[in-house]
């Protein structure tokens, strides 16, 4: 278990699973989003704070990942790659059945548009040598989950920390 | 919402006002839709009993982000435009649970290219429980009349 395999040291720094969103950014989920904390921004709701501040209508930065999440059911659907598919990959090929998120971190750039189609794609930035925790003996991985509108702007970064791990005993 | 907060009345150790928030299952079932995220364990209790070992369904992490961005914007008011916010998930929050977030601004600065920051350190509790921490990097206006959504490209470092 100590070594990498060469597989998975190859993925480090690679751009990989790049895929654009199956729909365009829309006011109606932003009002849903809104609607479900009680958001009250006038950035999402009057069109002349919209226009004040931000140019147009925006979506609030933290339904940054609400944009490439599947539908739940769709036609001829063969199977998408997941949002965090690095993150599967990496616990199958280094054989650790579980595995947690330790730390999220979310940064905003360029802010999203209704009638944007976000691209996204991973990246994942490290893997530690194995270590032990109370859950049991496993790796820590980092990845980047980068996003960009239509027009290649950078509108955000995800940074997921994991741990995967095989249970003691 | 509050009016527009200018980075000149923020200072490290200001308190922002709490925000308590009595949650049902609706809260929990709509804020998992308005994510998009359709895993049962947030709509379904036998699921989140059986399968997760919990007592209830839960609310989940992307609509707790969007709870943490309208509790930081409720008080810098629209023109704080978030930068950054770095999330620890400790414990769930589940339907008749009263959350409670709060927060404390730990710093504030002019980086060079002169958007000015407050750093803030935000936590969601229930009761004693400490349920998610988030740290937040938002940008506020330098003095009335100046907007962070402006800022592009360089100009933009959060």
């Amino acid at each position: 278990m100590s070594e990498l395999p060469a597989e998975v040291a190859a993925w480090i720094g690679e751009k990989r699973y790049e895929q654009v969103g199956e729909f365009d950014v829309e006011r109606g989920y932003v009002f849903t989003s809104c609607a479900s904390v009680e958001n009250g921004n006038p950035l999402f709701w009057d069109e002349a704070t919209a226009n004040e501040l931000t140019g147009g209508w925006i979506a609030p930065p933290t339904m940054l990942s609400v944009w490439f999440r599947p539908h739940y059911w769709a036609p001829n659907r063969t199977g998408a790659a997941q949002p965090l598919q690095v993150h599967f990959d990496l616990k199958e090929k280094l054989g650790l059945p579980e595995a947690v998120m330790t730390d999220n971190t979310i940064v905003f750039g360029e802010p999203v548009r209704p009638g944007d189609r976000l691209r996204t794609w991973q990246v994942l930035r490290s893997v530690s040598e194995p270590k032990r925790t109370k859950l049991g003996m496993g790796r820590f991985w980092v990845i980047d989950v980068v996003y960009e509108n239509q027009r290649g702007e950078w509108v955000g970064t995800e940074t997921y920390t994991g741990f995967g791990y095989r249970r003691d005993g | 919402m509050s009016a527009r907060l200018t980075i000149d009345q923020v200072k490290p150790g200001l308190a922002l006002p709490e925000l308590a928030v009595d949650v049902t299952a609706t809260t929990v079932v709509l804020g998992a839709l308005a994510s998009r995220d359709w895993r049962p364990m947030h709509h379904d209790r036998d699921f989140a009993q059986q399968r997760n070992g919990v007592r209830d369904i839960f609310l989940n992490t992307p609509n707790l982000a969007a709870w943490f961005e309208r509790y930081l914007t409720d008080w810098s008011g629209p023109t704080g435009r978030l930068g950054r916010m770095r999330f620890r998930m400790r414990d769930s929050i589940f339907p008749g649970d009263r959350m409670v977030f709060r927060g404390t601004v730990e710093k504030v600065e002019t980086d060079e290219t002169g958007c000015a920051w407050a750093d803030v350190a935000v936590a969601v509790s229930v009761g004693e429980r400490v349920c998610t921490e988030c740290s937040a990097r938002i940008a506020l206006p330098a003095a009335p009349g100046d907007n962070p959504w402006r800022r592009r490209g360089a100009d933009w470092r959060p």
